[in-house]
């Protein structure tokens, strides 16, 4: 009988500890399926944060560093240079990309590092129990803005994306989502382009996926889902926000 | 054939020779020319230098590299080296081999850029958070410098831990004539199959960590590595001991310090007081035994620790010496230096 589907061969037997419908092991997925259909089986590094995704190195079939919290790019770039044949990925959540790490994205992204960043935006510290995240909407709650973030007392969003592409480092920025179907075909189309642009040493890329915390924003995985799509995608527009050709 | 170096570029020039082909620093004085030195010399050697965002950046560019198998080096200055300290837990923690270079200047705080040894403490009983060490010198010249930066990424291999070369402003800054060692064939090293080379692949795919939920898991790794720090203690102590057999005053001291003793040694001698030097080169681990086996002998009287600092290094000396003789303290801070005279006199007025 032929086979119509796998499993890819890029992520391990370990089963992901995400919460039920959350958007983390679709984000896996695409990037272990896009390493596998470019034949990096045996040329690649991955770097995981700190955050839901730290046990990413557990999960992704291929040698992995795990991170001090915010410093992956750093990390990655370090991997990179050392053996530039391989293809170097770090991912990092939105609290240790654009928090604490906001210094790490912007250098290596200014420095146009041959690395490709996979940036997973819910708007959330997810693993330490919904605190605020840099990226966190106007009027959504968190445990740190119960009463839902107000400007003037929180500060306002910031739109990773739209700020990395006024540097003249990055080959690749796409924002997408990973609300439903048609979008997750998008995105790893997206990751395809980031990875064959660090293939073609054309610099820094980075994929900023929009993502869904049912846990913490307290809704069912279908009305986080909608969340996304009604009201993240309105402050965090889709699209690809730089591009060398 | 000997060549004058300034100490920081000698040591920059040491760790190519050992192999170091990966550099990440920052500007800070009184450091500077490390990375001055290491931006056009590792091009030439076909290694990696990167001038960081800032010494956390650094330190986990280190990391990165340390893990994909790279001899990898940072250098920095007692500010710098506080906020590299995370880096240097995770390094720890991770079992990585690298080399820091720290050449100290006074604090706390933003302090001043005048030699110092006030780094003691956050050196040899960890720095960052957790329970780890590192292998760490305190060379007393330019040469004694070059010799340790050759072996240290040897070493550092050998335990998989950071090595720490703890130097001064003074050691730095100071031109003296050294002899350099020939250049390691880097390709010769033996491979570090725990590295993140990138061709690892189910079975034989390698993990660079240091987060162990498990208790007994993390436990075992804290457990290897005070292992690791034991075999330090037995095998890699280094320490210079001079006209300690007769004397009736030990001064002891280290890095810059300890070679001002000597001087002050030799002209106590010249003034008939019996004295002798205990100069620690390994300040981890610490050379308790050339203390307790001084602390026995019935001519020594007393031991004087100087440093360049309010006191750190003397509660080790303290520690080792046991109550057994008194141990009283001589220090400058703030970025003054001891003088040969300065000692000579804290020991004909205060000491003896």
């Amino acid at each position: 009988m032929a086979t119509v589907f796998k499993k890819t061969d890029m992520l391990t037997e370990v089963p992901f500890h995400y919460c039920p419908g959350c958007t983390h092991g679709i984000a896996h997925r695409l990037v272990a399926e896009v390493l596998d259909e470019m034949g990096c089986q045996n040329n690649v590094v991955g770097v995981a944060p700190v955050g839901c995704a730290v046990f990413a190195y557990n999960y992704f079939n291929c040698d992995m560093q795990q991170a001090s919290h915010g410093r992956a790019p750093a990390v990655a770039s370090a991997i990179k240079r050392v053996a530039p044949q391989n293809i170097v990925f770090a991912y990092q959540g939105d609290g240790d990309l654009a928090s604490i790490g906001m210094a790490e994205i912007v250098h290596s992204a200014s420095r146009g590092d041959n690395i490709t960043v996979v940036f997973i935006n819910n708007a959330i510290y997810g693993m330490t129990g919904g605190q605020m995240a840099p990226t966190t909407l106007i009027g959504q709650t968190s445990t740190t803005c119960p009463g839902g973030r107000c400007a003037a007392q929180n500060g306002n969003p910031i739109r990773v994306c739209e700020m990395l592409a006024t540097l003249d480092g990055p080959a690749y920025i796409e924002r997408v989502s990973l609300a439903d179907v048609p979008s997750i075909r998008k995105a790893k189309k997206a990751l395809q382009k980031a990875f064959n642009c660090q293939k073609e040493g054309k610099g820094f890329t980075l994929i900023e996926m929009l993502s869904s915390c049912p846990t913490n924003w307290k809704m069912t995985p279908e009305q986080a889902l909608d969340y996304t799509k009604n009201e993240m995608q309105q402050i965090f527009p889709l699209g690809v926000f730089k591009e060398v050709k | 054939m000997k060549k004058l170096m300034k100490g920081n570029e000698a040591i920059a020039e040491a760790a190519v020779r050992g192999g170091c082909r990966a550099f990440f620093g920052y500007p800070i004085t009184p450091q500077n020319e490390i990375p001055e030195y290491m931006s056009w010399r590792q091009f030439e050697v076909g290694g990696a230098f990167v001038q960081a965002e800032s010494e956390v950046a650094a330190i986990n560019m280190v990391y990165g590299a340390a893990g994909a198998g790279a001899r990898a080096m940072t250098s920095s200055s007692s500010p710098g080296i506080s906020l590299k300290q995370e880096g240097i837990s995770y390094i720890c923690g991770a079992e990585l081999p690298c080399v820091i270079v720290n050449m100290v200047r006074c604090g706390p705080g933003l302090g001043g850029i005048q030699p110092a040894q006030s780094d003691y403490f956050q050196s040899v009983k960890g720095g960052g958070h957790g329970d780890y060490r590192m292998l760490v010198y305190g060379p007393a010249s330019v040469q004694e410098a070059v010799d340790i930066m050759y072996t240290a990424f040897d070493k550092a291999d050998k335990y998989r831990m950071p090595v720490m070369i703890l130097g001064d402003g003074m050691l730095g800054q100071i031109m003296e004539a050294v002899e350099l060692p020939e250049m390691v064939d880097v390709a010769s090293l033996p491979k570090k199959e725990w590295a993140t080379t990138g061709e690892g692949h189910g079975a034989t795919r390698r993990i660079i960590n240091s987060l162990y939920i498990q208790p007994d898991a993390l436990e075992e790794v804290n457990n290897r590595l005070f292992s690791r720090y034991k075999e330090l203690a037995d095998k890699e102590v280094m320490v210079e001991e001079y006209m300690v057999s007769d004397a009736e005053i030990i001064i002891t001291g280290y890095g810059t310090v300890g070679r001002v003793a000597k001087s002050a040694v030799n002209q106590l001698r010249e003034k008939g007081i019996k004295a002798g030097l205990i100069r620690p080169v390994t300040l981890f681990p610490f050379p308790a035994a050339a203390y307790e086996r001084a602390a026995s002998q019935d001519n020594v009287k007393q031991f004087l620790c100087v440093e360049l600092s309010m006191g750190q290094m003397v509660e080790d000396v303290r520690l080792s010496v046991n109550g057994k003789k008194p141990v009283k303290f001589f220090g400058r801070s703030g970025g003054n230096v001891v003088t040969p005279d300065d000692i000579v006199s804290v020991v004909m007025n205060e000491v003896k």
